[in-house]
């Protein structure tokens, strides 16, 4: 279970962090815990232990700021007797936090109370294929490297405009993560996966005051990331986009999500159609399979299977084979988000989605940004949200916003210190043009998302 | 007695990684023979068992431990940092890795110990876990969802969730610190979703703080709270769309004081000013506020959710008075800021975990009572709205843009409260929206215990409060044009 950490002179020539030995030693680790809980009276078991190794860099006004070392080990068990069910976890490793840990959950599966959908998987939806998803491509933990990164992406932000006032940071961090999940029914696998991410904040000032924006990439690699030029620049000018708002008036007016938000939307849809709102009978889209859901033309489906992408894998957190598969297809909702207690709750089987969606992917017609903002003419683009205000239950939407008012299709002045409101429903019944910029690097895979009719709220 | 909750802390957690006083003092000569200012280290364990019901059964409980050593060296501005779930000594010789890349200026600075003191604590260091058996727990969530279930028939879902931690932590640093805190924390809560003619609303309510579970069972504790959340609930199910624009707004004493958290408490936080990077930056001594505003942040309150004996850089707790009748008078400060900022800590660095780095936070952050009768406060107002209970909040404290969530509020029509809206989020500048503080009230109250405030990722408990205040213009996000 140990790792080796790199020292910082000669990390250069430093091996990949973890190797396929590590996802070995993982398994028989995972299969050490399940023999302890059978031992213990468990009548089945399922553990999940993880090794994840990490460095971050953050650079501040051309100076190293922090350089942080991170390793986080741990396992979390689940053990039932019969149909009550127990869970532990810790950070502790070591053979006597084992037996205390499974211990604590065996005595909390005596206390808690029969529930007769409960248990582990559906023994024929356990994953038997275990493609390999190339999502290790881990780079060196190189401190060099990273400051070289931060540091580029932050002198191109500070210099892009005598406007942009100060940087608060730009961080590069590169981790290496081992995962393995095994259970009673004798599913047991581990697998590897990297990342590594680029983040820039800036701040930007003008008489009017001033004003924050950032830019984040992440992928399995830096190679696949945007560029330090790209992320400094992309900081920079939103920050200055930001400056100088201007008043406009309290009404209804069409409203562009960017991309940047647009993922947000997606999930809370995706949230309304989860299990477990569905059988807790606190969401607004009770009972809506085969309804339509979202505007005619626009389908959510995805895709786990994609080599190297931020969301593939080839089963969920309970062992269930993933799949591709629509949650809505041509507006009309197909599939709920299920585990194996909410598809029973509900009578149907899991979805394998017990741990969210796989690259899930917006599709529709898609039209270039320029495009988008022409058929909105005249309305707000919100490039940043802020507070909770979503109310999954009722469907009730009301967030604070800020972003830019646009005029014929093009930028006229940014905009804070908004709110938007509306109903989830009408909110995606009415999305009435997709923008092209996708990044497909997330694991919701959408671009900027025009609403046709919302309420702006203003000073 | 801290020193002797100071020494068990130490004691517990040295023990566990086997290891001696001697041992530390090597770790910290290691640390700090490459020019650095101060090196600290930092050990805690943390014990959390919770407990949930949800429709009828007590279905899930966990147990978990968390158990780790965070280490830092810091030079000047830079900090190098390093943890790791063991307390071993390789985690230390990967954190001289991370000071090494950081030091190339730096001034050893000798230790001087501080005076040993005794000093107050504002809690028990007793484990709140076992403070009742799993059973009783058990039939505790039980009872409170039949009782919840009872008071309405419109009541159709109930959660309930209990929740005791149980936190120790020891700092060891070069600049002669040698502290250690015992912290219980617990929290319990009640939600639920009723019906009525097919529409549905949900309520929630819950408390916690510094203290063991046998409050529960004092004055009703657990059932008031369910009669609170089917209350909330049942009032959403006759509330009527809310109003879109800026208008008076009077806000209710307690939990609102999320207000005073998002519009001025991060922004007085040491970090963000030493940077530059607030909207409060190098603006001690000047009116920021109504003068009817008196905001504090203060650990030293007994058993609240946000109070701390001995913070996690091993400072003691403290009342900081930020705003005095409208005037910024300090900020919030960790040893890092302060000192490059050449004052004092004030006892607010503070971690999510072993795993972060310690930064300037809140404990708890209030406005002291003013004058005014509450109902004097509504009946100034001709058409606005009284808001009652939030969710949460949030900040931009660059451009000191605000949002909170309303979840309970109602229209005030010609001087009272009428119809109930729906929930809405309120959006404001927060130096503008404190000038705009007219009336206060002097009904001062404390939340209930539930909040949790997040900073770059760390979450940490935190606790809010005010009396009755009424803001004479912000912006409401309803639906109504």
């Amino acid at each position: 279970m140990t790792t080796s950490m790199v020292d910082v002179k000669d990390s250069a020539a430093a091996p990949a962090v973890h190797t396929s030995n590590d996802e070995e030693r993982l398994k028989e680790f995972v299969e050490r815990i399940l023999t302890v809980a059978k031992n213990g009276g468990a009548t089945a078991a399922e553990v999940t232990a993880g090794d994840d190794v990490g460095l971050d860099v953050k650079m501040r006004e051309g100076d190293l700021d922090t350089v942080e070392f991170s390793r986080d080990r741990g396992f979390d068990i689940t053990v039932y007797r019969g149909k009550r069910r127990g869970n532990a976890s810790t950070t502790d490793t070591r053979d006597e936090s084992i037996q205390e840990a499974v211990g604590a959950a065996l005595a909390i599966a005596e206390h808690t109370e029969e529930d007769s959908y409960s248990g582990l998987a559906d023994p024929d939806l356990l994953a038997v294929d275990f493609p390999d998803l190339d999502l290790y491509r881990c780079d060196p933990m190189d401190v060099e490297e990273l400051k070289t990164a931060a540091g580029t992406a932050e002198s191109i932000a500070l210099d892009f405009d005598p406007k942009i006032y100060r940087s608060d940071g730009a961080r590069a961090s590169v981790s290496s993560n081992c995962v393995a999940y095994g259970n009673s029914l004798g599913f047991l696998h581990a697998y590897r996966s990297s990342n590594s991410s680029l983040y820039a904040d800036v701040i930007a000032k003008s008489s009017n005051g001033m004003q924050r924006a950032a830019w984040f990439t992440m992928a399995r690699q830096r190679s696949e990331l945007d560029s330090p030029e790209l992320v400094g620049t992309k900081a920079a000018e939103n920050a200055i986009r930001k400056l100088d708002p201007r008043p406009i008036p309290t009404g209804e007016y069409p409203v562009l999500f960017d991309q940047t938000v647009a993922m947000g939307l997606i999930l809370h849809l995706l949230n309304a159609l989860s299990g477990r709102p569905q059988y807790l009978r606190s969401t607004y889209l009770l009972e809506s399979l085969e309804k339509q859901v979202a505007t005619t033309g626009v389908s959510l489906k995805e895709y786990p299977f994609i080599h190297g992408a931020m969301g593939s894998r080839a089963y969920d957190s309970e062992g269930v084979a993933t799949s591709e598969k629509y949650f809505i297809e041509n507006g009309i909702a197909k599939n709920y988000l299920l585990s194996s207690y909410s598809g029973r709750k509900l009578g149907m089987p899991s979805t394998g989605n017990a741990a969210g969606v796989c690259n899930l992917t917006v599709e529709s017609e898609k039209l270039p940004l320029e495009e988008v903002l022409h058929q909105m003419g005249r309305g707000l683009v919100v490039n940043s949200l802020m507070g909770q205000g979503v109310n999954i239950l009722t469907g009730d939407y009301s967030r604070g916003a800020s972003g830019y008012w646009v005029e014929n299709g093009e930028y006229a002045h940014a905009a804070d210190e908004l709110t938007i409101a509306g109903k989830l429903d009408e909110m995606y019944k009415n999305m009435v043009a997709f923008g092209d910029d996708v990044e497909i690097r997330r694991n919701i895979r959408t671009g900027s998302i025009l609403i046709s009719n919302m309420t702006v709220a203003a000073i | 007695m801290t020193e002797s909750v100071s020494s068990n802390a130490k004691q517990d957690l040295l023990t566990a990684g086997d290891i001696s006083d001697r041992q530390l003092e090597v770790m910290m000569n290691g640390m700090m023979s490459r020019e650095i200012d101060r090196g600290e280290l930092f050990f805690q364990c943390r014990r959390n068992e919770s407990w949930s019901l949800e429709q009828g059964i007590v279905k899930n409980a966990g147990f978990s431990v968390s158990r780790g050593i965070g280490a830092r060296a810091i030079s000047g501005e830079k900090s190098g940092f390093a943890y790791a779930d063991d307390i071993q000594l390789d985690v230390l010789e990967q954190t001289s890795s991370a000071a090494r890349s950081i030091a190339r200026t730096g001034s050893s600075q000798s230790t001087n110990l501080p005076l040993k003191r005794q000093l107050p604590e504002f809690y028990q260091g007793s484990d709140p876990i076992v403070s009742i058996s799993q059973d009783e727990k058990v039939k505790l969530l039980s009872r409170i969802d039949k009782f919840t279930r009872s008071l309405d028939p419109r009541v159709k879902e109930v959660s309930v969730s209990i929740n005791a931690n149980h936190e120790s932590t020891y700092i060891y640093s070069s600049d002669g610190t040698d502290q250690g805190d015992v912290r219980p924390l617990v929290r319990f809560g009640v939600s639920v979703v009723v019906e009525q003619n097919g529409r549905r609303e949900n309520g929630s309510c819950g408390g916690g703080g510094r203290h063991d579970l046998s409050w529960l069972y004092e004055n009703e504790t657990a059932e008031n709270f369910a009669r609170e959340a089917v209350r909330q609930a049942l009032v959403n199910l006759e509330a009527v769309d809310a109003p879109a624009g800026p208008m008076p707004v009077v806000l209710g004493p307690g939990w609102p004081g999320v207000l005073l958290h998002e519009a001025v408490g991060h922004g007085l936080e040491g970090d963000f000013n030493r940077k530059g990077t607030s909207t409060f930056s190098n603006r001690i001594g000047e009116r920021v506020a109504s003068p009817l505003c008196t905001i504090v942040d203060d650990a030293t309150i007994p058993n609240r959710r946000g109070s701390l004996t001995i913070e996690d850089e091993g400072t003691p707790g403290q009342r900081t008075v930020l705003i005095e009748n409208g005037v910024l008078r300090g900020y919030m400060q960790d040893k890092l800021n302060a000192k490059l900022m050449g004052v004092a800590s004030t006892g607010n660095g503070r971690r999510e975990s072993y795993a972060h780095q310690p930064m300037p936070r809140m404990t708890n952050t209030f406005m002291l009572a003013g004058e005014s009768d509450p109902d004097e406060i509504v009946k100034s107002v001709d058409r606005g709205v009284y808001a009652k209970t939030f969710g949460g909040g949030q900040v931009d404290i660059t451009s000191g843009q605000f949002v909170f969530s309303a979840t309970e509020a109602y229209l005030i029509e010609n001087g009272k409260i009428t119809v109930p809206v729906k929930s809405a989020t309120l959006i404001g500048n927060g130096p503008e929206i404190m000038t705009r503080v007219s009336m206060v009230g002097n009904d001062l109250e404390l939340d209930l215990g539930v909040g949790v405030c997040g900073k770059e990722g760390q979450g940490v408990p935190v606790g809010v409060g005010q009396p009755t205040l009424k803001i004479d213009q912000i912006t409401v996000g309803g639906t109504q044009t």
